[in-house]
């Protein structure tokens, strides 16, 4: 009874939020701001814990056919044309209300948090109001009933995005950011679109339940139809989750506020592609070499994007680049069809990666809004609190047990050893690099010298700012009791199971020995990477590498290159010929035709004399000729 | 009767053509009365008595005295002062006007119908009158929103403006001046 | 009817013609104003012309209407000469020329 009023409520409340600070914002007082925009976002929170403990409290009003608890709220009919049935529909089932209580729970903090960062800000009611229809626009997206409505909340958290990276749009880098990251979602959002035709091709409609029932008998095992489907849904999960070769923006996304890279671009939006590609499991099992595809392409990522982070300078795009070997692991494991292991390491990720964005801006904080690591150092002494938070996170991002990072990632290579071992060599290979890279980062932002003396007045952060990074640490400590247990399924997997692979029934997991091995080759792993790292970054001890890879890793591969000459270059030739051809043709007839009405209006301006008379005589000739006209007839 | 209608119809051509002709504004007015007298009376030739009556209260009573008292406003400086206007010469303006002329009088008189029988009350006060709070009931309250219309225009184009700068079309000049700058214009 | 109808008809077009050329020709925007009226009295005349020769009364009415509407231009427009003489110091029409392309 409760369950449709609450999923209604859950996405409308920062609506509202964003409605009150967007039109009113500027004559609200900073404390209104941040009072109206938190307590929307607690508001919603709050209505997906309800919703948590009425799912599991009522029993389902009629099984789903895909097995799963589901509800589904119709709000009203979108689009109605002929046999095309588009309702706008919300569902509510485990995996919706685990995203929403993660996107909710992670906002909250990150709203509480903005509050202290962005004060003194000129702009805060404006950044609150987006933040807030950022919050809106997620909700909207993970509630979603089809993918027609998901849609809409996938450009909605799109615009967000573009409007808080170039949030500071007076800087140029920032507005050039934001439009990069715009466009180059949107070559990703094309094919999400072309899928959405395809799906309405196959199905007859996009309902997220009718999809998952009619998968296994509309879509052929390997077939065509399922393979372009699978694929075109894939190129937009890769552009919105910034994955190889449309990762570009994510880096460049770092010029928005800190709290905004923590929220969108490494907690909840990046994420969305995996959570619709594990909302759309069914559709992607009948393609097994799109989730290969998907598979590779998330392991080769995880690696290029460690190796990248390696040679950053900057403390935010290595966090960035992290982001993007991260979502790779998550691609990686729903491309061996661990979708559960999949949504668990999104969890544990939004958990560490907002700590780790929240701790580094509480450095900027600190330090004025530098972000070169270069110039960095020795701040454990001035940020002690900071620094043992960006630690815990560190911790968990490079995989030491027992941090939430270690029992996902652990997860995620487990299921990949038992696909394809290649690929569990590679995350492996990817798990060392991030020890490194992270160790790096630390050592050279918190250890060493303080490269900035005497000037320094950095200091810990306000507890508005500490509270939200606290609450993180803790999550990040616990929770991998979510999701991993030696033997059977953990809490999250089961839950989720409920509603994923149902019918096939909770997979068997391998216990035993060969687990152990995994696990303890991937601690080791981990292990050695910071012992290497420690003996690089912090006692300088081993020196050397090889200046070629050094150029490749600082250019990335010469991706952003590639795309210079590939992409921009044919696309800037063929704007010039179109300026050419809008030159001569387009604006030369409508000039023409100016010019020419205004010639003969040159020509006709000698018969406004401006003499009464002469327009008297006018009137004469012309009734002149009507009586001519009369009397000839 | 058909001299009485000669003489009317002298009287009338010879006031329009005063009209058209007098060098003073006062002497046109005089005229102008000449043919609106000499046609009421060509209106009880035609059997509309209420007619020729409306024709001498207003026009003899009511617009020729508004002529009157404009020209009194606005004095001596109205009357003209040079002759042949440049613009469109007489000499082209009346051969156009003559040949319109013809054309009115080919069209009016070509007709030939034989006039109605009408009893004796036709075109009196009674029978206008009917007609017109009958079938005209209509127009007839429209033209009375049109006298209020009018005046209300009388009003406000009367009320004295606020002193405005001269015009920028014509800056401080005489009338004199601006005419003779014309003259070399047109030239 | 004594006198047939083409006589005053003819006179009505004569006067119309008249009131015409002192429009065209006069300068002084009083005599044009009042050759307009001389046209306004040339058509009334062929209205009351062709009542008597219908027999019907409406040609009449006409006449009234288009007494009324005289009126309230010849107020509107010597209110706006009056006007115009106050803004230009002149009522000759040949130098209100503003609207000239």
């Amino acid at each position: 009874m409760l369950i449709p009023v609450l999923a209604v409520l859950v996405p409308t409340l920062p609506l509202a939020g964003w409605a009150l600070n967007g039109l009113w914002g500027g004559r609200f007082t900073r404390r209104t701001v941040a009072i109206v925009a938190c307590g929307a976002v607690a508001a919603a929170f709050a209505a997906a814990a309800l919703l948590l403990w009425q799912i599991r409290l009522a029993p389902p009003p009629g099984r789903a056919p895909a097995g799963g608890p589901s509800w589904i709220v119709d709000l009203y009919s979108w689009i109605g044309a002929g046999s095309i049935q588009v309702p706008l529909r919300l569902l509510v089932d485990p995996l919706s209300v685990a995203m929403a209580l993660v996107v909710g729970g992670v906002g909250l903090l990150i709203h509480v948090y903005s509050v202290g960062y962005m004060d003194g800000d000129p702009g805060c009611a404006r950044y609150f109001a987006y933040l807030n229809l950022f919050m809106a626009s997620m909700f909207w997206l993970v509630l979603a009933g089809n993918l027609a409505a998901m849609f809409i909340g996938w450009e909605g958290v799109g615009l967000c995005s573009y409007l808080l990276i170039a949030f500071w749009f007076t800087r140029p880098a920032a507005a050039a950011a934001g439009v990069k990251a715009f466009l180059v979602t949107r070559l990703g959002d094309v094919g999400f679109l072309l899928g959405i035709f395809v799906a309405f091709g196959v199905f007859g409609t996009t309902d997220f339940g009718v999809m998952t029932r009619d998968a296994g008998a509309r879509l052929a095992l390997g077939g065509g139809a399922a393979t372009a489907l699978a694929l075109l849904l894939f190129a937009g999960a890769a552009g919105k989750s910034a994955q190889l070769p449309l990762y570009v923006w994510l880096p460049d996304a770092m010029e928005g506020p800190t709290p905004v890279s923590a929220l969108i671009h490494a907690a909840t939006m990046v994420t969305a592609g995996v959570y619709m590609i594990v909302r759309l499991h069914a559709v992607f099992l009948r393609a097994p070499a799109a989730m290969d595809l998907i598979a590779a392409v998330g392991a080769v990522t995880a690696i290029f994007a460690a190796a990248a982070a390696l040679v950053e300078p900057d403390l935010k795009r290595v966090l960035a680049y992290s982001t993007i070997s991260q979502l790779g692991y998550m691609f990686l494991a729903v491309g061996v069809g661990a979708f559960s292991a999949g949504i668990f390491h999104l969890t544990s990720h939004a958990f560490f990666k907002a700590l780790l964005f929240l701790a580094a801006g509480a450095v900027m904080h600190a330090l004025g809004g530098e972000t070169d690591m270069r110039r960095m150092g020795g701040l454990a002494r001035r940020l002690p609190r900071t620094t043992a938070a960006f630690a815990i996170g560190a911790l968990a991002l490079a995989g030491i047990p027992p941090l939430s990072g270690f029992f996902s990632k652990d997860l995620i290579l487990s299921e990949a050893f038992r696909a394809q071992a290649w690929l569990w060599a590679v995350g492996v290979a990817a798990a060392g690099l991030t020890a490194v890279y992270i160790l790096r980062a630390f050592a050279l932002t918190f250890l060493g010298a303080d490269l900035r003396g005497a000037e320094g007045t950095a200091h810990d952060p306000p507890p508005s700012m500490a509270a939200p990074m606290w609450i993180l640490a803790g999550l990040t400590v616990a929770g991998g009791g979510l999701g991993w247990s030696f033997t059977h399924p953990g809490i999250l997997e089961r839950f989720l199971l409920t509603g994923l692979r149902a019918g096939a029934g909770p997979p068997a997991r391998a216990g035993g020995a060969g687990e152990g091995t995994l696990v303890a080759a991937s601690v080791l792993v981990a292990v050695a990477g910071i012992v290497v790292g420690w003996l690089v970054y912090v006692r300088r001890s081993l020196r050397g590498g090889v200046p070629a890879l050094a150029g490749l890793l600082s250019h990335r591969f010469y991706i952003e290159e590639a795309y210079a000459v590939g992409v921009i270059g044919p696309v800037r030739a063929l704007a010039r010929v179109a300026a050419v051809a809008d030159r001569t043709v387009t604006d030369a007839a409508v000039m023409g035709l100016a010019r020419a009405l205004g010639r003969s209006g040159q020509a006709l301006r000698g018969l406004e004399t401006g003499y009464l008379r002469h327009y008297a005589a006018f009137v004469l000739v012309g009734v002149l000729l009507i009586l001519a006209y009369w009397v000839s007839r | 009767m058909a001299v009485l209608f000669g003489g009317v119809a002298c009287l009338a051509l010879a006031g329009g053509v005063g009209v058209i002709a007098s060098r003073r504004p006062v002497h046109s007015v005089l005229a102008l009365l000449l043919v609106l007298g000499s046609l009421a009376v060509d209106y009880l030739l035609l059997d509309a008595q209420f007619i020729a009556v409306l024709q001498l209260i207003i026009y003899a009573g009511a617009i020729v005295v508004l002529f009157v008292f404009v020209i009194m406003l606005l004095h001596a400086r109205s009357g003209e002062v040079a002759r042949v206007p440049a613009v469109l010469p007489p000499a082209a303006a009346i051969p156009v006007c003559a040949v319109f002329g013809l054309m009115l009088l080919v069209v009016l008189t070509g007709a030939a119908i034989a006039p109605a029988a009408v009893g004796p009350a036709f075109g009196t006060v009674q029978e206008v009158g009917r007609a017109l709070f009958s079938r005209f009931l209509l127009p007839f309250e429209a033209a009375s929103i049109v006298l209020l219309i009018g005046m209300i225009g009388a009003v406000v184009l009367g009320k004295r403006l606020p002193p405005s700068p001269p015009d920028a079309g014509r800056p401080a000049e005489g009338p004199g001046e601006g005419r003779s700058k014309r003259r070399v214009e047109l030239r | 009817m004594t006198v047939p109808a083409p006589y005053h008809l003819a006179l009505s077009a004569v006067l119309f013609t008249l009131g015409m050329v002192g429009v065209l020709v006069r300068r002084s925007a009083l005599v044009v104003f009042m050759s307009i009226e001389v046209m306004l009295n040339a058509v009334n005349l062929a209205f009351v012309t062709f009542a008597r020769l219908r027999g019907v009364v409406d040609g009449q009415l006409l006449v009234f209407f288009v007494l009324v509407v005289a009126a309230v231009e010849v107020v509107i427009g010597l209110a706006i000469i009056v006007d115009v003489f106050r803004a230009m110091e002149t009522v000759d029409v040949d130098d209100v020329d503003l609207l000239r392309g």
